[in-house]
């Protein structure tokens, strides 16, 4: 089994706004393994980039531990975070909003390797050479080095994101929603690449996206939030085979296959997703759950290893005895 | 290809809601001119569902804007071409008499919600609004008309006093929805009405829009890049591509008898669900420049079969059934096969 990358423990992030607090992310634990894919799924507003941002510190958790290489960061000062960084690096979705319009490719893919002393600004030759490596490695064109953004496709420009994320050789990746804005034939391209860097360079990475289709594609585990919270994780093939949370039930069925007579019957829920408000104390999924019963008034579920690697945060799944049969 | 499937509904006296033929619209800007459109037919019969696929800047939006005539001009210019909305010559309405049947006959949903939005009118007066505009009601009785509408898209009457901003985006969608069927129209163009929405919000719009079609007989132009949509509502499916239809037929013809290599290649490219192990096949390159078209076949920069023929001249079209049609060099060799076509053992 491979080690532990990063260790994260009841990790929070709450938004104080005149309407009240927002829990963007509420209580959430998991492990990564060093060179693997934890898939983040989730509906818009469930704290996925939220949490893609505390790993990394872009934004500051309010509490929690997140233990990279055993050692807890949100311990670190600025500047030992600042060395910390270039292991750690996050591709976004939009790739028109996150580059400068008014700097080259060059520019552009340089500044990493600037900012952090990599290379002497006055090595003009040496900039160059790795700027064209990290372009060869993300599949972009010589000639394009002197370009700006707006002149290339999203494609590219999320290629460029890619680079730029690249420039400091990290060990880890968050890519928050990378190919959600591209056209399909695109976002194979893009999905390819990633996993080709993974490979050749051993990188781990968090990836989240609101595509299931792509997330069971590209994960090895995969953990649906809801509401701020993890209500299920497990290995990618797990979960979509024996799916055990309600609402991860619901979310699978929903899933639109584009094949003629593929898609089954939907399970139906009511009702949309809940302010993350000042959530009130219980199962965030309780008012739109078809198996809600009295025992689900009783407080949050805690997030419990059902089967081996399964975890499931609903009060109606229980673990399952070693001996006994596997659930559902 | 149009012409023939119209004919074929005439002699089966079906009720034919949509006839476009050989539609060209262009964008004329100062420096170049974006051939949005280049010479597109194709023809819908009452109640039924066709899905436009393709990817961003396939012409999918501006066919839709065409058929309402509403293409923004300038820098818009139709071309070319004739378009049929129950008989209605939309190309060739005045101002007032379009304004009849936008909303009565054909009525469009946008991509935006809040594109087609009035941020300071509440959500009851909009609907209301657009039902005063074809009937003879009173304000009070619209107003109870627009609670209905919202009641059958799944929305509590008592909101109809909301602003949009209030909503959540699904449900400013399906406000876009109900507004666009307030008039009971016979043709409803649909533009990526779920793209911008969860999954499960999706599932609950695409329902809707599915038993509200049923109910009422609409037949619907469903205007997407997603192929899980297409599965799920389209009787029928025109991909297209750099303004284009490359491929015409019934969801099982293009779906389960592919032949144009652009519509394997989107295949290709999608995750398989139910094989998380298959590799994914890009389509290599990027779409065409739309302001500098190939001379020949659009898809031949990126196509695998390409030959030099392909590069010469507009592709051939092959009527291979009589409700499947491809526009193809390649085919004019009778032993021509996709990879596709052999992974299934023939041309199906
Ligand atoms: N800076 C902020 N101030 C206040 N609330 C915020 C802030 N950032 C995020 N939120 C709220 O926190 C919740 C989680 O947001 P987040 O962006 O993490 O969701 P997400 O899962 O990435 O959604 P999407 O799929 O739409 O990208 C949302 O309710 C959001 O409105
Ligand atoms: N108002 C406009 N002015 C100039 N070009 C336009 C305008 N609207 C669309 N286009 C161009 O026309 C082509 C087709 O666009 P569109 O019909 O929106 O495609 P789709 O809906 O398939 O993405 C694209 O190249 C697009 O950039
Ligand atoms: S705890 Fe209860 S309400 Fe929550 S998901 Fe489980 S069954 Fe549903
Ligand atoms: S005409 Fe030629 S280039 Fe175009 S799709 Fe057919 S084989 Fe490919
Ligand atoms: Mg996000
Ligand atoms: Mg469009």
């Amino acid at each position: 089994m491979a080690e532990v990358l990063l260790r994260v423990r009841n990790l929070v992030k709450y938004f104080k706004t005149s309407r009240g607090v927002v829990h963007a992310v509420d209580d959430i634990s998991f492990d990564i393994e060093e060179g693997k894919t934890l898939g983040i799924v989730g509906e818009s507003g469930c704290g996925k980039s939220t949490t893609g941002r505390c790993l990394i510190r872009l934004i500051e958790p309010t509490s929690g531990e997140i233990i990279y290489r055993g050692q807890d960061i949100c311990k670190l000062k600025r500047s030992e975070m600042k060395n910390l960084r270039k292991e750690m690096q996050i591709i976004f979705q939009d790739p028109y909003a996150s580059l400068n319009p008014r700097k080259t490719l060059l520019q552009i893919i340089a500044e990493p390797l600037l900012y952090n002393k990599i290379i002497s600004s006055r090595d003009k030759f040496a900039i160059e050479k790795r700027v064209l490596e990290l372009m060869e490695k993300v599949g972009l064109a010589e000639r394009l080095i002197n370009t700006y953004p707006h002149e290339l496709d999203g494609g590219r420009r999320q290629r460029i994101g890619i680079a730029r994320a690249l420039a400091m050789e990290p060990k880890f990746i968050v890519c928050d929603e990378p190919v959600s804005a591209l056209d399909v034939s695109i976002q194979a391209q893009i999905l390819n690449l990633l996993k080709e860097l993974q490979r050749d360079l051993g990188l781990t990475y968090v990836f989240i996206t609101h595509d299931l289709s792509v997330v069971n594609h590209f994960s090895d585990d995969i953990a649906v939030m809801y509401l701020g919270q993890i209500v299920e994780k497990a290995p990618a093939d797990e979960l979509f085979e024996n799916p055990l949370h309600p609402y991860t039930q619901a979310l699978l069925s929903a899933i639109l296959i584009p094949a003629v007579g593929a898609n089954r019957e939907r399970i139906k829920l009511r009702g949309e997703v809940a302010s993350p408000i000042d959530p009130p104390p219980v199962c965030r999924f309780a008012k739109r759950c078809n198996y809600y019963s009295q025992e689900c008034a009783h407080g949050v579920p805690p997030l419990l290893e059902i089967t081996p690697g399964h975890f499931v945060a609903c009060h109606q799944v229980k673990p399952v005895a070693p001996s006994a049969t596997k659930a559902n | 290809m149009g012409s023939e499937l119209n004919g074929q509904a005439a002699k089966d006296n079906k009720e034919l809601v949509l006839e476009v033929n050989n539609l060209v619209v262009h964008y004329v800007l100062q420096e170049e001119t974006v051939e949005a459109v280049n010479g597109i037919s194709f023809s819908l019969e009452k109640g039924k569902t066709i899905g436009l696929v393709g990817e961003t800047g396939a012409g999918k939006t501006t066919t839709a804007l065409a058929i309402m005539n509403l293409v923004p001009d300038p820098p818009g210019v139709i071309k070319d071409g004739t378009i049929k909305v129950c008989g209605y010559n939309m190309l060739e309405l005045s101002a007032r008499q379009l304004e009849k049947i936008r909303g009565k006959e054909v009525s469009m949903i946008f991509q935006d919600p809040m594109t087609s939005l009035n941020p300071v009118i509440t959500v009851g007066d909009q609907i209301a609004e657009s039902i005063m505009l074809h009937e003879k009601l009173t304000y009070s009785q619209a107003f109870n008309r627009a609670k209905e509408m919202l009641e059958m898209v799944g929305i509590p009457g008592a909101r109809a006093t909301e602003y949009p901003h209030q909503f959540s985006g699904g449900m400013r969608q399906r406000v876009g929805i109900a507004i666009a069927l307030a008039c009971n129209p016979k043709l409803l163009l649909a533009d990526e009405p779920t793209t911008a929405l969860d999954v499960t919000i999706q599932a609950q719009v695409l329902d809707m829009i599915d038993e509200l079609k049923r109910e009422l007989g609409t037949a619907l132009v469903m205007i997407t890049h997603d192929l899980g949509v297409v599965a799920k509502i389209c009787d029928l499916v025109a991909v297209m591509y750099a303004g284009r239809i490359v491929e015409y037929g019934t969801l099982e013809d293009v779906f389960d008898r592919t032949l144009h290599p652009y519509t394997e290649g989107l295949f290709n490219s999608l995750p398989d669900i139910r094989n998380r192990k298959n590799q994914l096949q890009p389509i290599p390159g990027l779409m065409p420049d739309p302001t500098n078209l190939p001379r020949g076949c659009s898809f031949a920069p990126r196509c695998r079969y390409v030959s030099d023929a392909c590069r010469e001249a507009q592709p051939t079209k092959h009527q291979v059934s009589e409700t499947h049609v491809i526009y193809c060099s390649a085919y004019d060799d009778s032993n021509f096969q996709i990879e596709r076509a052999r992974g299934r053992g023939g041309n199906g």
